[in-house]
């Protein structure tokens, strides 16, 4: 059974269905005045309105990208680029995605300055900290709205309001929450918004970045003009149109999903604190992503705990897919303040809507017994171990040294 | 994770793997703040590893390689047992990935630190 479903999601049926004419027959350039190339723009169009109206924005504010990485290097550095003569200091989280951490460390590389705001034990900003950090020089704000690791929400409307006030540019990334949370640009001071399609059930390398009327940004790629020269380059018209019916799938029975899966991840939740000893959830119990729990488990090691699971047939991760082949530790844990011991010990759960038959009662035994078994193999378990003189020999090729 | 064969069986079926009761050695390597730490433990016979187990915290390449090097030390003399290198360990797992080689150098010094131990308490 797929559990990682915060990395990617299947393509589904519907979203299949709608592409496949774009993929053979009509593969026509949108940007052509032939029939073959209107019905591609027709199409287009009818994606970017659906997308639109997912997040209560205009039709005309959607740009299509090639995901979410990309718009939110659009986003950063666009706003970066296009206004740096008003100031070069950008206000972020501890805990962001690294398409938005490693474009604003690139950014301060060209001497650019950047505030990270802590999160805290639940992993959340504190609205104070965001007005402390505020400077005449401030010129973006750019927080996420849910995270990928431990699916923590963060208070948006209120920071996009502080924004606002202080005539700061608001961009979110909203990646993992798009479909899953509801989204009104309007209401929730929003001026920038990455989204992406295949968290969405929908297919690979395509999204979209919202751009409220009136702001304006440097583009990322130049060329022949297309999405208003926001982003040149033939659009990749099957994946959006696939893109644009995932999107409408998703927040037409948002509600429902939401309920379903909050009810399914809350039953996991208390099975695990109950059943498990020293079974701990990582990031906030109310404030979070209906679909995503992140557990951590004393004097265990998350990879191994994958594997286990993995050959008892649950694909699940230990946080990020992107981590998992730099063995760091979790930026994300870390920067909830936990001990360095026990950020290793992560799992992560990630549904979508077609995860009904994931059966609570059965998963929560075979992790009890995976976690049984590496804590019997764990020189951390249940001994004084006192590993604090205990440390590695410094190896040459040891990538974490 | 690309593993072998080898080392998901190792991974799944650990050999030797627990506390021993009354080691004449033990070693413990590595750092439970980056991810691993295994401890190996000897029974010495004459001047021979007549037992040996181990416990590992840390990932699916941390637990195999101990697992191995217990099937690799165990018979041999504290002086062979010495000269096993990571190499060996990962040769006979037939390959870890690059990023996961220092498992095997964790492995290794566990069970030097081992025998260090048994030499350190065993002095006449
Ligand atoms: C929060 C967040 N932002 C950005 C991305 C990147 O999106 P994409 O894979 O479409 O580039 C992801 C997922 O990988 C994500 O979870
Ligand atoms: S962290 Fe273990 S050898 Fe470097």
């Amino acid at each position: 059974m797929y559990l990682d479903n915060s990395a990617t999601t299947k393509v589904s049926d519907e979203v299949l269905e709608e592409m496949l004419p774009y993929l053979k027959d009509e593969f026509g350039n949108p940007s052509t005045l032939y029939s073959i190339g209107r019905e591609s723009k027709k199409a287009l169009e009818e994606a970017r309105q659906r997308v639109a109206n997912a997040i209560n924005a205009k039709k005309d504010e959607i740009f299509f990208t090639s995901g979410g990485s990309e718009s939110d290097n659009l986003a950063i550095k666009g706003i970066a680029f296009k206004l740096q003569k008003k100031g070069k200091h950008i206000i972020t989280s501890d805990i962001e995605h690294p398409a938005v951490k490693e474009t604003l460390h690139f950014l301060e590389s060209l001497d650019f300055k950047v505030t990270y705001l802590p999160v805290y034990e639940n992993g959340i900003i504190k609205i104070e900290d965001l007005k402390e950090a505020i400077t005449p020089e401030t010129i973006l704000i750019t927080i996420m709205h849910g995270n990928n690791e431990i699916g923590t929400l963060q208070p948006i409307e209120e920071i996009g309001k502080i924004a606002h006030e202080n005539g700061i540019v608001f961009h979110t990334d909203a990646v993992q929450t798009f479909g899953k949370v509801e989204i009104d640009v309007e209401k929730q001071n929003i001026d920038l918004l990455s989204v992406s399609s295949h968290k969405i059930n929908g297919p690979k390398g395509v999204g979209a970045i919202y751009i409220k009327k009136g702001i304006r940004l440097i583009p990322l790629i130049h060329g022949g003009g297309q999405e208003k020269g926001i982003r040149s380059g033939t659009e990749n018209v099957a994946g959006i149109v696939g893109f644009g019916k995932a999107a409408e799938l998703a927040c037409s029975q948002l509600d429902e999903h939401a309920q379903k899966l909050s009810k399914i991840t809350n039953e996991l939740t208390e099975k695990v604190l109950d059943t498990i000893p020293e079974s701990y959830l990582n990031g906030d119990r109310i404030q979070r992503l209906p679909n995503v729990v992140n557990f951590r488990f004393t004097a265990i090691e998350g990879e191994s705990l994958i594997l286990l699971l993995d050959s008892k047939g649950y694909q699940a991760s230990t946080g990020s897919a992107c981590s998992s082949n730099t063995l760091e530790a979790s930026p994300v844990l870390t920067a909830l303040g936990l001990d360095p011991v026990n950020v290793h010990g992560s799992l992560r759960i990630s549904l979508a809507p077609e995860s009904d038959e994931f059966d609570v009662d059965e998963f929560v035994n075979i992790l009890s017994e995976a976690v049984k078994r590496l804590r019997e193999m764990s020189p951390l378990w249940n001994q004084e171990l006192d590993y604090d003189g205990v440390m590695c020999k410094k190896h040459d090729d040891c990538r974490r040294c | 994770m690309d593993y072998s064969e080898k080392v998901m069986d190792h991974f799944a079926n650990p050999r030797n793997c627990k506390k021993m009761e009354n080691p004449d050695g033990v070693g413990t390597v590595g750092n439970p703040t980056c991810g691993d730490l295994m401890t190996i433990y000897i029974k010495v016979d004459g001047d021979v590893i007549s037992d040996i187990s181990f416990q590992t915290f840390g990932c699916g390449a941390a637990i195999a390689t101990s697992s191995m090097i217990t099937e690799i030390a165990i018979g041999k003399t504290l002086d062979e047992a010495l000269k096993i290198s990571r190499n060996d360990v990962a040769e006979e797992l037939d390959g870890l990935p690059p990023i996961k080689m220092h498992c095997s150098n964790l492995a290794a010094d566990g069970l030097q630190a081992a025998i260090e131990n048994y030499y350190e308490t065993h002095q006449s």
